[in-house]
């Protein structure tokens, strides 16, 4: 009984951590952190049950071990596989494990729109920064993409299916939060969707949490669409005291001088709802996200920290691959006479 | 004569009924087992028989019993895999429809070295009649005293359920026939907790193929030792084999795994040699998930020996150079069919009965699908043959259940054997009109020797 408590010992990328037992692959490079942390797109601590399915934090085991030191016979999912004492894990310095993950990358972009210019997600979205790290330049999917017509999911959000990437989040987020079941996957394979049933309005008072955990733009904010790009605006952690049991009442609101544009709860770095101070489940209501769009409802209390997953955060490109720059190869030697700066005749950059 | 253990009574009129498939000897098994043997010793003579699983996979039964977790006051079931959807495999169907009792039979002694009271019949939507033979079945058995409360006296209930699928080939993968037994959206679990430890509503549960718990009758009856005589290495016992395709006799065959392919396929006790004297050009050996053969390495392994119709000698060669038994769903084409049109229809299901639950299956399916009706519809590229190769490898053993791998397996195995026939549909437009492929596959080529 007394190993039971001892903590087991497992290198990531020749790192060694102690962590207790029962942690995954993916809570242990974590908490390493840096760049052997594996990328998840579907994994996410607060939703019991998540994680397995977009296989984006594949890694290869090459000793299974202390006991059995085996390799692993195929990559495994971080997310949803324990340690074991004496384990060994190639993320970065794996092989097969780069090659494998863009592969997931250009699977996950083969039927994305790409429409990042007209998505309010843009910025935060956590589909950007994997194609920007782990992706390759081009896809080789010649296709029509597939399409969905968008879809109300009541008062609040907007439903963009081509965004999409099946993570299920959104699936065990309303599961969880809301005591009916109103909304789930329909049909299967690449035509699956994300619905409600029998476009059932979604109006549980937790319902917009969804938005938070949607890691793409699939499911955006309707008060908030088309109302500014986030990098335009400026965070700020506030709370209320809010009478929803549920509720945490702490939220982040994202200004634009004193106009609250829009308001999310806190998330972590790893872009996963926090618990408050005290421990408390980090998820807001429906009243403090869509109804509270005044500093008066509010009592600031200062910047929000800004984290990796933020396009505020300076140089969070920084390292990344430029992409090619076009338009001389384009232009092959012409003058641009029909191009424009538009920043001389637009009025939208002049106050 | 192969022996036959499964279908021995094929042949008895009315032998769908009690009181005939009795007087046949039927419900002996389980007789012996409740009265003659403990529930372990029912799992030893199952573990001495070597029978291994004949949904697919091939998994010994015994051992798959023996992890069964056993914790007190857990309710234990045994879930019987009857949703038989792969493409190609139709003899699970052959045996629920003419022979329940055999099924039955085997149900009750298993579940009794399971300690298992609840058992579920998991069918597939479209073999929609078969629900009420196996039901009117059950009743007969209830009638009889084989199943319900205290059974032959021994103190041991159990009662048998039989659950239609809605039509998803996903469905028969055995986690998430579990959901979908439960009630909920039929995506396969992400495993471990394998079912013996957590299953149906989180209890122990066993996942069995209907054929392979028919087997347990005939194995009691005779004895584990005496079953595993049958067969040859760790392929033991009879085997269902579902032939289809271009042959002269389609239908279900009880083999004993010492059948050479080709006796297989020429002989008239099985398929009755290539139909219109036609020549052999391919086979899919064990139902549409396992690599597909050109003849010449059907027929003989790559080191130039015959193959026989068994686990170790079908696989012989690994995926270079050889195939599996799988689910014995035996697909023959002749020299006139097309490989590409082929694999083009299996990509076209694969991607079909995909759940989505998972990246690299639910886009790398529809992509390999779409490149594939491209080629077959003359619209090709030479780059494409080398883009389906990477997509499949990008998908195999990548995902969450083996319906990913059973997706790349095809197209993988029919670039690697028959490439020139992609190049040959991509660079003559003729194809569109002639619909078929290369002939020459046909003509057994000189096998070269590794
Ligand atoms: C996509 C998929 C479909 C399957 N379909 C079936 C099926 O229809 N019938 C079956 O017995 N096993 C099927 N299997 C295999 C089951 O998951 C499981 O291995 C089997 O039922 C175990 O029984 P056995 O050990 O007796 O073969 C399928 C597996 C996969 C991945
Ligand atoms: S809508 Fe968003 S959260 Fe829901 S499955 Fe799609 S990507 Fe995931
Ligand atoms: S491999 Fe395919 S069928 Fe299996 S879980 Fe993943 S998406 Fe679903
Ligand atoms: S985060 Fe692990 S599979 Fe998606």
């Amino acid at each position: 009984m007394a190993e039971q408590t001892t903590n087991f010992k497992v290198t990531i990328d020749n790192i060694t951590i102690e962590v207790a037992p029962g942690t995954s692959i993916l809570e242990a490079a974590r908490m390493i952190g840096g760049d052997i942390t594996p990328p998840a797109m579907c994994f996410y601590t607060p939703l019991e049950g998540s994680g397995g399915k977009c296989r984006t934090c594949l890694v290869e085991v090459s000793k299974g071990s202390e006991k059995d030191p085996r390799p692993m016979p195929k990559l495994v999912a971080s997310c949803r596989t324990g340690v074991m004492d004496g384990m060994e894990v190639k993320n970065i310095t794996s092989e097969k494990v780069p090659d494998a993950r863009a592969g997931v990358v250009e699977m996950l972009l083969a039927n994305h729109p790409l429409d990042c210019p007209i998505c309010d997600q843009a910025g935060e979205c956590h589909l950007q920064d994997l194609g920007y790290e782990h992706g390759k330049e081009g896809t080789r999917y010649e296709f029509k993409r597939r399409t969905f017509e968008r879809l109300d999911l009541g008062p609040y959000i907007q439903l963009h299916m081509n965004r999409c990437i099946l993570c299920y989040r959104c699936v065990f987020a309303a599961n969880q939060l809301s005591d009916k079941r109103e909304h789930g996957v329909l049909d299967r394979g690449d035509h699956a969707q994300i619905s409600t049933f029998i476009q059932n309005n979604l109006d549980n008072d937790m319902i917009g949490n969804v938005i938070d955990v949607c890691p793409v733009g699939a499911l955006t904010d309707k008060t908030f669409r088309f109302k500014n790009r986030v990098w335009f605006t400026n965070p700020i952690d506030a709370h209320r005291n809010c009478d929803n049991p549920k509720c945490c009442g702490e939220v982040t609101l994202w200004n634009r001088g004193e106009d609250v544009l829009r308001v999310t709860a806190r998330k972590n770095k790893w872009g996963e709802v926090m618990n408050t101070k005290d421990g408390k489940p980090g998820w807001i209501c429906n009243t403090c996200r869509f109804d509270k769009k005044s500093m008066k409802d509010w009592t600031i209390e200062g910047p929000m920290k800004v984290s990796r997953h933020s396009v505020i955060n300076q140089g969070h490109y920084q390292n990344a691959v430029k992409p090619h720059e076009t338009i001389s190869i384009v232009l092959d030697g012409r003058q641009p006479k029909l191009l424009m700066n538009i920043h001389d005749i637009s009025g939208v950059n002049k106050k | 004569m192969a022996q036959k253990l499964l279908l021995k009574h094929a042949n008895v009129p009315n032998i769908k009924s009690y009181e005939v498939y009795r007087q046949h000897g039927g419900y002996e098994s389980v007789e012996k087992a409740l009265n003659t043997l403990t529930p372990d010793e029912v799992t030893e003579e199952v573990k001495k028989s070597g029978l291994r699983g004949r949904g697919g996979a091939g998994f010994p039964a015994g051992m798959k019993w023996s992890f069964l977790a056993k914790p007190e006051g857990v309710p234990r079931y045994l879930v019987v895999n009857a949703d038989e959807s792969e493409p190609g495999t139709f003899k699970d169907r052959y045996l629920m429809e003419f022979l329940p009792h055999v099924l039955l039979e085997g149900i009750v002694s298993s579940c009794y070295a399971m300690g298992a009271n609840a058992c579920y019949i998991y069918i597939r939507g479209e073999y929609a009649w078969i629900p009420t033979i196996l039901e009117k079945a059950i009743e007969e058995a209830r009638a009889a005293g084989f199943v319900g409360k205290n059974i032959l006296g021994r103190g041991f209930d159990l009662e048998i359920y039989v659950q239609r699928g809605a039509g998803a080939y996903i469905c028969g993968e055995e986690t998430a026939l579990l959901e979908s037994l439960e009630g909920k959206r039929g995506n396969p679990r992400i495993k471990p907790p394998f079912p013996a430890v957590k299953g149906l509503w989180g209890c122990p549960t066993v996942v069995n193929n209907v054929e392979t718990i028919a087997a347990v009758g005939p194995i009691l009856n005779m004895g584990g030792e005496e079953y595993a005589k049958i067969g040859v290495g760790r392929s033991t016992g009879t085997k269902l084999i579902s032939a289809c395709g271009n042959i002269n006799k389609p239908g279900v065959y009880e083999i004993s795994m010492t059948e050479s392919v080709e006796e297989f396929i020429y002989s008239e006790e099985f398929c009755g040699g290539i139909k219109n004297g036609k020549k052999l050009k391919a086979c899919i050996p064990g139902g549409s998930s396992v690599p597909i053969l050109p003849a010449n390495l059907l027929l003989k392994t790559a080191k130039g020996e015959t193959r026989y119709m068994n686990y170790e000698s079908l696989s012989d060669g690994g995926f270079a150079t050889g195939s599996m038994l799988g689910s014995g769903g035996f697909i023959v084409l002749d020299e006139d069919q097309c490989i590409v049109k082929n694999t083009y229809t299996l990509a076209r299901f694969y991607r079909h009965e995909s759940c989505g639950q998972c990246s690299p299956c639910r886009e790398g399916t529809g992509w390999m699908e779409k490149i594939l009706k491209r080629i077959d519809e003359g619209n090709g590229k030479m780059e494409d043959i080398d883009l389906l190769w990477d997509i499949q490898r990008k998908i195999e053993g990548n995902t969450i259940c083996p319906l990913g791998d059973a997706a790349a397996w095809p197209v993988a195995a029919a670039s690697r054997h028959f490439r020139d026939e992609f190049e040959w549909h991509i660079n003559n437009p003729e194809c569109l009109t002639r619909n078929f492929g290369l002939a020459h596959y046909a003509n057994a080529l000189e096998i070269e020797t590794v």
